[in-house]
């Protein structure tokens, strides 16, 4: 004897849990299965960038809806996520001027789809936040972007969805997906199954095992952020922080919680490893991340790191995820693969996953995430 | 064949005597130790310029200090020895070192973590106002730096340390206001058939709580703590307790120490991504291991009070035995005969020290009474009260989720001093068993490290 509900989702992260949410808004029926713990992977372990410059400008629709939720989630979820809208800096070093201009040409380009930003020479934006180091050759500024607390946020989504009448398993590892006449079954590790006429899959780092059970295998690797965080200090510091760079172990960024710590982030991403459900901070990557940390910001140097911490994170070579129906099976969505870029769009893939779901279309673009992009042939 | 790469983390008893084994078979291993001289928590050495006597540092175990203390002066120039040096993380077959910000990779083939113990605490109501200290800090402050933590003292807690350090700031001329034994004085009663395997220390500490009531400290047992006395701005004024069932009593002091035995320090292990077993006696989490100190990973050993609380003794003789497994393992030859009699040795030690788990229980039921306004998590000022809601709110009942929602051990001390009773607390809260909260992960740091490690011109 199985469950059935309207929609199965495979997948207890930020995607999942807030599509859940906004699928209850929809009144349709919830099943939402998770391995482990709500959010306790890429969701709950990432950064807590709440940034959307930098993103593709196609994503910027995308963006703007999530950012939306972000500003009522207290309301909507009935908890405090942290969420706080103290802006956001992207700055590039000296020695490559030539991205002042890139910066310049995205500032043009975001601004079509309403997001405002503000180019900063080197000088200003120590004038506005001394903490920035010798090296810093110009900066981007986004007075509406901010951050959040990535171990606060999916389980809140979660237990909204919850209060409003999503049934939700935890420790339910899924085993096999299929099709069967007009529902899909979908099958725990323990035996029980489920049953709908829709599934969704927001299974991460984990979804290509799913969507190769359709025809649809994606070439996803699993890897793991790099994060670390200091004691308290004095809440100083209001936006997040990053570096626009090509190389890979300068992309570090930091931002300060109202408690005071400061959480750095980037360098260079650790293996995960899926089976185990761990994934492994290299002390080599500490040490790159704060090497680099001190050149962007040179003051927190006299901080000390308390804890480091990675998580799985699922990354397509193209860094953007899969969204949208199947290619193959009628009934059958995607959402993962977020390319550790997922967590502020989150909401809003939660809700266009809804509204493609209930309404069978969206306003969104999401036309580049689609899964037959890596079809064979 | 180059020579097996030993690396040692410890030079207390037990890395003492496994450095001592590794020479005599001629290795040379690489010792790394936080603390400025060798001598471990224990055998604490004073600063160079200190010149007080063994006997009065070390009381009865003077004699053992001083062996200790000479064998590892003797290893000197046989070993690398590296003080003031914290292993940060291990990874890939390579400890990491933090030296203030001198950062290092060391491969090993073998590596014996000999991290010892911190004191395992359970929080009272006000235990964060300065004057509170832990049993092992107010010994801390009085080996190595001859202060007493105030002018009228309160030891609070259970456990052999109680007695030991309280009398030794009696000796020294503190005046000790009280010793408050949380333990019922029948449970040493119960004990006594295991206490009796090591008759020598059951001697000692007989004599430990006679002398401190000839000086006219008072003692009781059964004590139920109920808060430390004091305010933010002057720290301790006094303690709040009961004995038994009785009337509440209240004493003034200005400092209390306190603590219940001891806990492993197991992060090291931890991070070398040891198996960890729950030991229902000590109600801890601990690194698996078989009767010679291998744990779960090959080329991973663990000795000491670092692996399981079994004393400064057991700690000398897993100490050695762990250095000759791991010898042996690496092919070098080992006499087998004194490997036995070393496990032997070991085993008369585990026997006590059930004895002093049974004698000196650890009061689990006080973490689920605490009040909701007592603080429970000192590093990020979460009450009892703050983590029963989470729990309410969120559902939360394992260690790293709550710790996620509600930020109990996720401050300076990764949860080393709260995370035992936040157990207890949640366990209660859910009424669950507490091995079924599970334990905190562990995460790198050991300690705190500076952001500015690894940068050669800080």
């Amino acid at each position: 004897m199985s469950a059935a509900s309207d929609v199965i989702i495979v997948g207890g992260g930020l995607m999942g849990s807030s599509a859940a949410l906004f699928l209850r808004g929809h009144g349709l029926s919830v099943t939402l299965l998770e391995t482990d713990l709500i959010g306790r992977q890429a969701s709950g372990t990432n950064f807590g960038n709440v940034r959307r410059q930098g993103r593709p400008i196609h994503q910027l629709p995308l963006a703007n809806r999530a950012i939306d939720i972000w500003r009522r989630s207290r309301e909507l979820l009935g908890a405090d996520v942290e969420y706080l809208q103290s802006g956001h800096i992207r700055v590039c070093y000296r020695e490559r001027p030539e991205l002042v201009g890139s910066m310049e040409d995205y500032a043009d380009k975001a601004r079509a789809e309403g997001l405002d930003l503000e180019l900063l020479s080197g000088n200003a934006l120590r004038d506005k936040f001394p903490f920035f180091g010798a090296d810093v050759l110009a900066g981007s500024y986004s007075a509406t972007d901010g951050h959040a607390n990535p171990r606060l946020a999916a389980p809140a989504f979660a237990r909204a969805a919850e209060r409003l009448g999503a049934v939700i398993h935890e420790h339910t590892k899924i085993v096999d997906a299929q099709k069967i006449g007009e529902d899909f079954v979908v099958s725990a590790a323990d035996g029980r199954t489920f049953r709908a006429p829709i599934l969704l899959v927001t299974a991460g780092a984990w979804g290509n095992a799913l969507s190769s059970q359709f025809g649809e295998p994606v070439p996803i690797v699993p890897r793991g952020p790099n994060m670390s965080v200091t004691e308290p200090v004095p809440y100083a510091i209001l936006p997040a922080v990053g570096v626009m760079t090509p190389v890979e172990e300068e992309t570090v960024y930091f931002r300060q919680v109202a408690r005071g710590n400061i959480v750095l982030g980037g360098s260079t991403r650790g293996p995960s490893f899926p089976d185990q459900y761990r994934a492994y901070v290299e002390p080599q990557n500490t040490v790159s991340q704060l090497k680099h940390i001190r050149r962007l910001a040179p003051a927190l140097g006299k901080l000390n790191i308390i804890r480091v911490w990675s998580g799985i994170e699922g990354y397509l070579p193209d860094s953007q995820p899969v969204m949208g129906p199947s290619a193959t099976t009628s009934g059958l969505y995607y959402a993962f693969g977020f390319s550790g870029s997922g967590f502020q769009i989150g909401p809003g893939v939660g809700e266009t996953m809804a509204e493609i779901i209930a309404k069978g279309a969206t306003d969104i673009p999401i036309a580049p995430y689609t899964i037959g992009r890596f079809a064979k042939g | 064949m180059a020579e097996p790469r030993i690396i040692i983390v410890g030079a207390g008893p037990a890395g003492t005597r496994a450095a001592e084994a590794c020479v005599q078979a001629g290795i040379r291993p690489i010792v790394l130790d936080e603390g400025r001289r060798d001598g471990g928590q224990i055998y604490r050495r004073q600063p160079d310029n200190f010149t007080r006597p063994y006997t009065k540092l070390y009381g009865t175990e003077a004699p053992r200090a001083q062996a200790l203390h000479e064998t590892f002066d003797g290893l000197n120039d046989r070993i690398d020895y590296c003080p003031e040096t914290l292993v940060w993380n291990i990874a890939d077959g390579h400890v990491r070192t933090a030296t203030r910000t001198m950062e290092s990779a060391l491969p090993f083939d073998a590596l014996l973590l000999c991290t010892g113990a911190t004191d395992r605490l359970m929080p009272v109501k006000g235990w964060q106002f300065a004057g509170s200290y832990s049993l092992g800090g107010a010994q801390v402050a009085l080996k190595s730096q001859a202060v007493s933590i105030g002018h009228k003292v309160v030891f609070m807690g259970s456990g052999p340390l109680l007695y030991l350090v309280a009398s030794q700031y009696v000796q020294a001329g503190a005046d000790v206001v009280a010793v408050l034994d949380t333990a019922p004085y029948s449970a040493r009663i119960k004990a006594l058939p295991d206490l009796l395997a090591v008759p020598s220390v059951l001697w000692n500490g007989v004599a430990l709580t006679l002398a401190l009531k000839r000086a006219g400290v008072m003692v009781r047992n059964s004590v139920k703590p109920l808060e430390i006395l004091g305010d933010a701005a002057d720290g301790v004024s006094g303690i709040r307790f009961r004995v038994g069932d009785g009337a509440e009593q209240m004493i003034a002091c200005d400092a209390v120490a306190m603590g219940h035995h001891l806990r492993p320090e197991t992060q090291l292990a931890d991070l070398a991504r040891c198996k960890f077993a729950f030991d229902p006696v000590t109600r801890q989490w601990l690194p698996e291991r078989d009767g010679d100190g291998r744990s779960s990973i090959a080329g991973v050993y663990l000795a000491g009070d670092g692996a399981k609380i079994l004393g400064a003794r057991s700690a000398e003789a897993s100490g050695r035995l762990t250095a000759l497994a791991a010898l042996g393992d690496l092919g070098l030859p080992v006499d087998k005969g004194e490997m036995a009699s070393l496990r032997g040795d070991v085993g008369t030690y585990a026997k006590f020290a059930r004895g002093l788990a049974t004698a000196f229980p650890w009061p689990a039921e006080q973490a689920g009474a605490l009040p909701d306004e007592a603080i429970l998590c000192r590093c990020e000022g979460v009450t009892a009260g703050d983590l029963r809601a989470v729990m309410r709110e969120t559902g939360a009942k394992e260690a790293n989720r709550a710790k996620a929602f509600s930020r109990v051990g996720m401050g300076r001390c990764q949860g080393r001093y709260c995370g035992l009773a936040a157990a207890e607390l949640i366990a209660a809260q859910a009424g669950i068993p507490v091995e079924r909260v599970g334990r905190l992960r562990g995460q790198a740091p050991v300690k705190p490290i500076n952001i500015s490690i690894g940068d050669t011109d800080a």
